[in-house]
């Protein structure tokens, strides 16, 4: 399926990093939790939501704003822009951006995304070694290296040209900076999946 | 009318210029409906698995002019998955063998293949019309096809279409004998282009109105074009980056002069601001302008250009032309009737492009205005009152704030009440799409006086089912239903089973809707299919057989009397 709707992530996992609308010590209502959650698809965006639905009351939390580009980054297929307009979009910036070339990366988890250009590194292993140090504030845990490192919850992807997501490490280094237009470190079940095919 | 002979009904449905008309007349009586399948000329298919192509083309034998839309609008959106169907090439073979007077076809959404392009050129000695808007699975080798086989071709006309590249040739398969192209737009087109083929094809085609030309084309090349087609209406202008060469600037810009009857710009793909005053004598005609796929183009030099353009009715820009430029188009863009504002940076860093103010100020100086696209940061119940009072006329209506669920930031309430004003107040709306917080109140708006609504787009709406009931209920003329990430269940599915025969369509994606609802519908109405569509991941794959509490991620409902269709693939079940 086309980039963007394997956007899957525990609940659980997300609540610790959640932001809250309102002051610290009131909780917001919660939504029962379904009785099928259907794979957990729709959890993010219905992490989404609950972070919205605190929008609605009086005192609404100032703070709104800058939590917005995690939630955005993250829906599928919104803002309704055709496809063809992105990608024609997409090819500029990677051009216009000339010597350097900034990708954004995200993390699930994480309230903020970062931008490294990835020209500046060499090969995947630097690269991996670079997003680990971007992201470790968070104390996720470590990383997954491209080269094999077992045992961690996380799997990086990227989008390629065509809008589909990736993992990581399997095309030369070359092919891969001149393709890839965003990061996502992703994390649980989902990162399981992308690293268990062969 | 009994005593009419045949040949005068004939000639008085010739009058009927719509397809609604013409369907309705067929229903009269076993004469019209033989006299009208005989003597139609075209035909509209919304939605192609809505009929079998065979039976559309053993009632309208006579057919020249076939147009046939595939996917859903959320397609457009990467809602629905890349192998969904919409094919296309059932349709012109079906054509082939029943229609060979086919003159015109137009496909919208649909998978078109080479082969199917080859088909098409081949079976039909009259084309003359080929629309492809949106389409997928062809490459320029199809092109060369059409541009080989179709003798008396006028219009090829190729609209924001993934196309594969196989490299510049198809342009060159134009014969030297033809010279009827009345319109050629490849503006989609990534690769490179033979710019001598096509001067020559420009040069050899007098009647050559509409040329929109792809990135590939310099601004030389362009320059010659126009030298040779000073009669273009309509053009777009291929790259348009000038090299460091004053000349060829002054070329461009002394050719432009020469085209007095140009209407309508487009293009402009890298320009950068220093090109623009090359058009600037011919502004003052302009009609139409689309500089939407112009991000290198500021503000400051949109403003100075758009000062130029005082008889423009369509306007499609970037919202980099900030609230500022909008007040400009206000004041000088008077006959202004549609006007779409997109955004540069899709993922929002917040900062404020256009903002509910621009809207606003449009709305204010342009009381024409009826279609709209916008796409803002922010907007204000306020404004949306505000807009609704000053521009009446409204038939398109789409707002889009980029945050979904985003308040009013005034006074932090759901953007309700200035929907409501809007669809209050523009009784011809036909389409509206919304955004930002919303209600069930605003469906209750919609579907009290949206009473010429035909259709709605949703995302990220309502607080229960009864939203959607209100819209079901009250709009009488919808069409089509496509709603997103929205707390709509079963109860609101089935309020009304019998309504979705009076639509073409309703979708419904991360809604609350179950496996069993859409069961319990499709059993109730075997004239509509339901269509639940289901990607798996691999962790689902324990799940053998999905309960019927299941929600289901997408599902896409439409009446057909085709039954269902044959060509699913695994992952559409067709309840």
């Amino acid at each position: 399926m086309e980039g963007g709707a394997t956007y899957v992530s525990d609940l659980g996992n997300l609540k610790a990093t959640e932001l809250r609308l309102g002051l610290p010590g009131t909780d917001a209502p919660e939504k029962p939790t379904p009785e099928n959650p259907r794979g957990s698809k729709r959890a993010l965006l219905e992490a989404n939501e609950e972070f919205r639905g605190k929008s609605k009351s009086p005192e609404a939390d100032p703070n709104g704003q800058e939590a917005a580009p995690m939630a955005k980054a993250q829906v599928v297929g919104w803002p309704p822009i055709r496809s063809y307009r992105k990608n024609s979009f997409q090819a500029r910036k990677a051009e216009a951006e000339g010597a350097g070339l900034l990708v954004k990366v995200s993390m699930d988890g994480a309230p903020y995304l970062r931008k490294i250009d990835l020209k500046v590194y060499k090969g995947y292993k630097e690269l991996g070694e670079a997003l680990e140090n971007l992201f470790k504030c968070f104390s996720l845990g470590e990383l997954s290296g491209m080269e094999g490192c077992n045992g961690s919850e996380y799997a990086i992807t990227y989008e390629d040209k065509d809008g589909d997501w990736m993992l990581v490490g399997d095309v030369p280094w070359e092919m891969f900076i001149s393709s890839c237009k965003r990061l996502r470190i992703m994390t649980g079940s989902e990162a399981r999946g992308m690293r268990s095919s062969p | 009318m009994t005593y009419f002979p045949e040949e005068v009904v004939e000639h008085i449905f010739d009058f009927l210029a719509t397809h609604r008309d013409r369907n309705t007349v067929s229903t009269v009586c076993k004469t019209w409906y033989r006299v009208e399948r005989l003597s139609r000329r075209s035909v509209f298919v919304g939605n192609c698995y809505a009929v079998h192509p065979e039976r559309v083309v053993a009632r309208f034998p006579g057919l020249r002019s076939l147009t046939v839309k595939g996917k859903p609008h959320f397609a457009d959106f990467n809602l629905i998955p890349h192998d969904w169907g919409g094919f296309s090439l059932p349709w012109i073979e079906t054509a082939a063998r029943g229609c060979p007077g086919l003159e015109e076809l137009r496909l919208k959404r649909m998978v078109v293949s080479d082969e199917s392009l080859e088909l098409l050129a081949r079976s039909f000695p009259n084309f003359k019309v080929l629309v492809l808007i949106s389409c997928e699975g062809f490459s320029t080798d199809g092109l060369a096809a059409i541009a080989t086989y179709c003798r008396v071709l006028r219009e090829l006309d190729l609209q924001e279409n993934e196309v594969e590249d196989r490299g510049p040739q198809w342009l060159s398969c134009f014969p030297d004998s033809c010279t009827s192209l009345v319109s050629l737009n490849f503006a989609c087109l990534k690769g490179e282009v033979n710019a001598g083929s096509l001067e020559r094809l420009v040069a050899r085609c007098p009647n050559l109105r509409t040329l929109r030309l792809s990135r590939a084309v310099s601004i030389d090349t362009l320059s010659k074009i126009l030298a040779r087609a000073p009669h273009l209406v309509d053009l777009g202008t291929g790259s348009f980056t000038i090299d460091h060469r004053a000349e060829a600037y002054h070329k461009v810009m002394n050719n432009f002069i020469k085209c007095k009857s140009l209407r309508s710009l487009s293009g402009f793909w890298d320009a950068a601001p220093r090109c623009l005053p090359a058009v600037y004598p011919i502004c003052g005609n302009l009609t139409g302008l689309n500089l939407s796929y112009a991000p290198a183009i500021q503000c400051a030099d949109l403003i100075k250009l758009i000062h130029r353009c005082s008889k423009l009715q369509r306007l499609w820009i970037l919202d980099c032309i900030g609230d500022k430029g909008l007040a400009v188009v206000a004041n000088t863009c008077k006959e202004l009737q549609e006007l779409r504002v997109f955004p540069s940076d899709f993922y929002g860093g917040g900062i404020a492009a256009v903002t509910e103010e621009g809207l606003v100020a449009v709305s204010s100086g342009c009381p024409k205005l009826s279609s709209l696209l916008y796409f803002c940061n922010q907007m204000t119940n306020a404004a949306l009152i505000t807009v609704a009072k000053n521009c009446p006329h409204f038939t398109r209506f789409r707002l889009c704030i980029l945050d979904p669920k985003k308040p009013d930031p005034v006074t932090n309430q759901p953007l309700d009440e200035g929907f409501g004003a809007i669809v209050q107040s523009c009784k011809d709306l036909r389409r509206l799409s919304l955004s930002g917080l919303l209600t069930d109140r605003v469906f209750l708006y919609i579907g009290m006086y949206a009473e010429r609504l035909e259709m709605l787009s949703i995302a990220f709406a309502g607080d229960s089912d009864k939203g959607m009931v209100y819209v079901l209920n009250g709009c009488k003329n919808l069409r089509k239903l496509e709603i997103r990430d929205s707390p709509f269940g079963d109860a609101a599915l089935l309020e009304d089973v019998g309504k979705y025969e009076t639509m073409r369509s309703l979708w419904m994606s991360s809604c609350d809707v179950t496996l069993g609802g859409c069961k319990t519908l499709a059993a109730k109405m075997p004239g509509l299919n339901v269509e639940v569509i289901n990607e798996r991941d691999e962790s689902d794959e324990m799940e053998e057989s999905p309960s019927d509490l299941g929600r289901v991620e997408k599902m896409y409902v439409y009446r057909t009397v085709a039954g269902p269709r044959n060509d699913a693939p695994d992952f559409v079940w067709t309840l």
